[in-house]
This record gives structure tokens, C-alpha cells and sequence, in this order.
């Protein structure tokens, strides 16, 4: 046990900290500028000294132990964060406009102007969604340990007495809990999903895209208040002087006006470094379990404690499924030889059965379906092309088209296409992958395949396409 | 004018332009709920399936639950003295056990959190409808991935402890003062 602790706060407080009197961290000297002053009130200042005067039994107990904590550690954690969060709030924010909100088919379906503006998908480069998903799944795991790290680096603000001195501290609280709760409530929302672990109950979508708005207020509001401080406490110190200082030579950073530099705290067990190694290090273990779900191949393997780690065995059609046949209720009875798939959209209906689309003229690519859950998978798919169907249809350029499945329930029975999705040479309607028909969880008798479209939209068992004017 | 607004200042504990960032930022906030709809924050039904309530705990999630936790875990951590300055005084020999157990603690506790349905197969219904598989390898997987941290670690730990002896033992027979370690070296700042 350490030297000072003595029981649960029982230490006298301004002690020397034992390692005070090592100085060849230079960087350590007393910034004036954080140093600014406190003990100010607001209006009304009665009610702010008063209740500053009453702090809650037991809090002056609690004696923040950590040495590391302080403003430049904060601050680091919080760099990473500003570079990294932007990127998965803006890959979310651009699923949902890849979804076809102009369609009404994005979920949530009103969000008011809660979006980005609306714009076509793109089908070019045929990764754009894979890459989309897999950085804002990815990297919103790979960020939990940075997460955890600056919660618990400024966890003495939340002990702060008095809580606030004004009613401008107040309001800013009340933004931090949007902060604080948003990116947790998100974290744990898109955990869960990722996993299908559906025990919260609500509508995923709905609520992490509206948990995500609430964390962006948070977060561009605490990003305005606290990015001068942040860029001077980031200088009080290199990251050079971190790097080259050993436990030995660890010392707390000089006391600061907001108190996360402990004026109590025991013995450093740990260097500033190695602080930043430990939580790095969770960070790298993430993105190693992580990142075989998206790229595939030998990598998916790595994602050991992920559903789309798993491997499904090597003939044609074993790769990741989403949502099997049974779960989605398909009698396997009407996929046989009385299925016909249904063209509308000119001015009589086309019916044809699997010979007749056998019989048209059939290509062949290289396409990565890609999931909202982050992860994809690259597959060789054979089939006839929209455009080829929209002509044969009667409506050679259609304004979009509605695929519906034989899937009677279920959200995502239908999808509907863009133009540029149904023009698009390489999006076909699948009959074959990787050289064999396509097993029934995979969609036969046949499924769309449409580059860079969201994974479930890419509907399997289709029954008919409608090719409609706009 | 001036005085107007310094005095306005005052009274509000901060600049307008903290005042002007904070009300954006409610609003935003007041207008994302609006959109959602109060009475969907509730779930009539299961309380506890509540946007409002999941929420709420997400905002004490780590402050008040996950940080207790680690935190006393960390207070049962064997550690040493605090390490003296000079090499000299250093107990000879004996490196710190403490961040030995905290490292694979911490990467074993990270992945149980966050990787936690799949372990205890919870959703199993909904993780077989959406990839015909079940979730029984997680637990052995996660179990085997532990018993590497700790192994790993324990491995270092001996690497460690054998350098630090062979180490001793060259300056015992060289008969010498203390070899300098490598923590008393000047650094640059």
C-alpha cells in the first residue's frame, strides 16, 4: 500500500507528495496562465457562497489518488477525441443520407432538420459504404479506451464543490450531461447492435440517431469553451518531454484552477507514457479485434469476439449472412419452379421465370456487400442487369424502382433504388455467387447486388421490381 | 454600454460568447427531443426500455458504476513504496508487480464490457436470426484471450526480473558503484 494513504482520505491534505522534490521534468513549472483565479460569484452570489458553504457530507473525504491527472493529460486525450469523433459523427450522419431519406426509406423517418443535406449515393467507387461503415463502426470502437481514459482523467469535476458558482456554470453542466451521456449513450447503443443484443428495447436507429444530435450539441459546445484551454494546456508541456521521462521522474503536473491535479496524490505505479501506452494499447487490442470484420479475407478471423468474425466453411456460398431464411419466414416451397419474378413499370407487367432471366444476357463482378454493422464481405456475384430489366420492363430509364422480396414482414422486405443505383452496370440481380445458384439464405432464386449500397437494402427473394418515372 | 455588458458579465459568471455557445447548445438539444417526441422518451410498458432512461444512466454510467468498480479494483492492487530517486536505495532486484496484474486486468475487463452479449449469449434469439450461428465460442474465446494477457504478462514479468538479477550480479562482480540505471540519466526536457 502506498505510503500516504492511511485509510479513505484520512491523509492531511497539502502534504508534500513524496516524488515533489524529483525536478527533471522541466516541463512541470507552474503555468500562470491556468493558474487563473477562482472563488468569484454570480448572480445572485447569496445563493452561490451558500451553497458553497454547504458542501455534502464526506465529499471533502474523497482524495483523488492518481499523479497523472491534470490539464495536459485531459488535453491530450481530448486532441485525440477532436480528430476522431468529427469522423465517426459525419460517417454516421452520411449512412443515414445513404439509407434514400429522399425515399422516406432512412430510419428514423422524420427527423425534422436533424440531417445533412440530401443528395444522391453515390455507386462510385463500389467500396464508398464499406469504407463509410467500416470507419464509423471501427473507429467508434477503437475510441472506447480513449473514451474511458479522459472520463476518468477529469472525474474530480464531477466531486467539484461548490458544482457551480454562477448560473453560467449551471448551463454548462447541463451541456456537459449531454456530452457525457450522448457519446456513452451512443457507444453503448452501437455496442449492443453491433452484437444483436437488442435488451434496450427502443428502436436502435432512433435512438442513436437522435442520441447522436444531443452528443453533437455536447460536444461542439464543449469543443467552443474549452479549445483555448486545451491548446494551452497541450503546451505547457512536449510530448517530447512525456516520452523521455521514466517513472522515476514522474511528477503530478503543477496544481490548476479546476482541480484535477490531485494536491494529495500517492507514489506514481505508472509513467505519463505509460499512461498514454495503457490506453493506446487498448485502443490498438480494439482495432485488432476490430478491423478483420470489415476487411475480410485472412484478417476476419481476428475479429475473434464479433459476429462477422466467424467463418462459415469454404464452398461458394459460405459467407456472412444477414438474417436467414427462416428468420425471415421464406417458404422455401415458393422459391421453386412456380416463382416468377415480376417486371412493372411499362404498360403490361413482365413475368419471368429463372430460365427466361438464365437466358438474358448474364455478367459477372466483384462486389463488397456492406452492412451498417460495420462489416463486410467481397463476393464474385453473376446476374442480369437492372438496366437490362428496366428496358425489358418497357421503362428503359426509370427516375427509381422499388425491389420487393418475398419476405412478408419484416422493415427491410422492400428497398427502393436511385437512378444512378439502377443504371449502373455492375448492379445486377443476382442468380449466382461465386460461380453457384445462391443457397436460399443468400436469397435465392435471386437478390439484388448494387455497388455501394447499404447491405440490407441489397433485398434478397425478390419477387418483383417496379421501374417507376421519378 | 461597455459597463452594460460587463456587468452583465458578471452577474452571468461568464462572456457572452460562453452564453451564446451554451443556449445553441440546449436548444439543439430541446430541438432534437422535440423532433423525437417527449412521449417517445418513455416506454409506457418496461420503464427501464426508455430512451430517457438508458440515456440517464448513460451520463452516470462511467462516473458513478464502471469507475467505483475499477477504481477499487485498482485499490487491491499489491503496490510498492514509492521508488526511490537513487538506484542505490532501490530494493534490490524486486520489480513492482502492480501494472503486471493491472495491464492484462485492464485488457481482459475492456473486452468483457464491450464484447459482454456475446460472452454471456445474451440476444441469442436475434443473433441466430441474423447469422444462422449461435454464440458459443465467445466465452471460451474471451477466456483464452485472458489467459494470454496474463500469461504474457507474466512472461515479461520474468524477462524483467532475470535482466534486473543478471544485471545485479555483473555489478556485484565488477565491484564498481551502482551502474547508473537507465531512469537517472540527464534527460532531455
Amino acid at each position: 500500500m502506498t505510503p500516504s494513504s492511511g485509510g479513505q482520505g484520512a491523509a492531511p491534505r497539502g502534504q508534500p507528495t513524496p516524488s515533489t522534490a524529483a525536478t527533471t521534468d522541466r516541463a512541470c513549472e507552474a503555468d500562470p496562465a491556468t493558474a487563473a483565479p477562482v472563488g468569484r460569484y454570480g448572480f445572485p452570489a447569496v445563493l452561490w457562497r451558500a451553497l458553497d458553504n454547504h458542501p455534502p457530507p464526506g465529499l471533502s473525504r474523497i482524495r483523488w489518488r492518481s499523479p497523472l491527472r491534470g490539464p495536459w493529460l485531459t488535453s491530450v486525450l481530448g486532441a485525440t477525441l477532436l480528430v476522431v469523433l468529427p469522423i465517426v459523427v459525419m460517417t454516421g450522419l452520411l449512412s443515414y443520407i445513404a439509407y434514400g431519406p429522399r425515399f422516406g426509406q432512412a430510419i428514423p423517418f422524420d427527423v425534422g432538420r436533424l440531417k445533412l443535406p440530401t443528395f444522391d449515393w453515390p455507386t462510385r467507387p463500389s467500396w464508398l459504404y464499406r469504407l463509410n461503415q467500416g470507419v464509423h463502426v471501427g473507429l467508434g470502437l477503437v475510441v472506447i479506451p480513449v473514451v474511458l481514459a479522459k472520463l476518468w482523467s477529469v472525474i474530480p469535476r464531477l466531486f467539484a464543490w461548490p458544482p457551480a458558482r454562477s448560473v453560467a456554470q449551471v448551463l454548462e453542466r447541463v451541456t456537459l450531461l449531454m456530452l457525457v451521456g450522448g457519446i456513452l449513450f451512443e457507444i453503448v447503443t452501437g455496442v449492443l447492435n453491433i452484437q444483436y443484443d437488442y435488451v434496450f428495447g427502443f428502436s436502435f436507429y432512433t435512438a442513436h440517431y437522435f442520441g447522436a444530435w444531443v452528443f453533437i450539441a455536447g460536444f461542439v459546445c464543449h469543443i467552443c469553451l474549452k479549445l483555448p484551454k486545451m491548446v494551452r494546456s497541450l503546451r505547457s508541456r512536449s510530448m517530447r518531454s512525456v516520452l523521455h521521462t521514466s517513472l522515476a521522474d514522474t511528477v503530478p503536473e503543477p496544481p490548476d484552477a479546476d482541480g484535477l491535479v490531485a494536491p494529495n496524490a500517492d507514489a506514481p505505479t505508472l509513467s505519463r507514457r505509460g499512461a498514454l501506452a495503457v490506453v493506446g494499447g487498448g485502443a490498438l487490442l480494439v482495432a485488432v479485434l476490430t478491423a478483420g470484420q470489415t476487411l475480410g479475407g485472412f484478417t476476419r478471423g481476428a475479429a475473434l469476439l464479433l459476429p462477422r468474425g466467424r467463418s462459415y466453411g469454404k464452398a461458394p456460398n459460405d459467407f456472412q449472412i444477414n438474417r436467414t431464411a427462416i428468420a425471415a419466414g421464406i417458404d422455401p416451397a415458393v422459391t421453386g419452379t412456380g416463382w416468377r419474378l415480376r417486371l412493372l413499370g411499362g404498360s403490361n407487367a413482365v413475368m419471368l421465370d429463372r430460365a427466361a432471366l438464365q437466358a438474358l444476357p448474364r455478367h459477372t463482378v466483384e462486389l463488397p456487400i456492406a452492412c451498417v454493422e460495420g462489416w463486410s464481405t467481397t463476393q464474385t456475384w453473376t446476374g442480369v442487369r437492372l438496366a437490362d430489366l428496366a428496358a425489358a420492363a418497357g421503362r428503359p430509364n426509370p427516375g427509381s424502382a422499388i425491389v420487393s422480396s418475398l419476405e412478408r414482414f419484416g422493415a427491410f422486405n422492400h428497398a427502393i433504388l436511385q437512378n444512378n443505383q439502377i443504371l449502373n452496370p455492375d448492379s445486377l440481380l443476382a442468380l449466382q455467387v461465386n460461380g453457384a445458384d445462391l443457397s436460399l439464405d443468400h436469397g435465392y432464386p435471386a437478390r439484388l447486388i448494387v455497388p455501394a449500397l447499404p447491405g440490407v437494402h441489397n433485398t434478397k427473394w425478390v419477387s418483383s421490381i417496379e421501374f417507376r418515372e421519378t | 454600454m461597455r459597463a452594460l455588458a460587463q456587468l452583465a458579465a458578471r452577474l452571468y459568471g461568464e462572456r457572452l460568447f460562453h452564453l451564446i455557445v451554451v443556449l445553441a447548445a440546449l436548444a439543439l438539444g430541446a430541438y432534437t427531443i422535440s423532433v423525437l417526441g417527449v412521449r417517445n422518451l418513455f416506454n409506457p410498458n418496461v420503464w427501464w426500455q426508455s430512451i430517457a432512461v438508458w440515456f440517464a444512466v448513460a451520463v452516470i454510467g462511467h462516473d458513478l458504476v464502471l469507475f467505483p468498480i475499477y477504481a477499487l479494483a485498482d485499490r487491491l492492487l499489491p503496490k510498492t513504496r514509492s521508488i526511490p530517486k537513487d538506484p542505490d536505495q532501490r530494493p534490490s532486484g524486486r520489480i513492482p508487480l502492480t501494472n503486471y496484474l493491472r495491464m492484462p486486468t485492464l485488457a481482459a475487463g475492456l473486452l468483457l464490457v464491450m464484447f459482454l452479449p456475446g460472452i454471456i449469449e445474451q440476444g441469442a434469439p436475434t443473433y441466430q436470426a441474423a447469422t444462422g450461428l449461435t454464440q458459443a465460442p465467445y466465452l471460451s474465446r474471451w477466456l483464452l484471450l485472458t489467459a494470454i494477457f496474463y500469461l504474457a504478462s507474466a512472461l515479461c514479468y520474468a524477462v524483467r526480473t532475470l535482466l534486473r538479477q543478471h544485471d545485479s550480479t555483473k555489478t556485484a562482480q565488477t565491484s564498481t558503484p551502482a551502474q547508473p540505471s537507465d531512469d537517472s540519466q540527464p534527460r532531455l526536457p
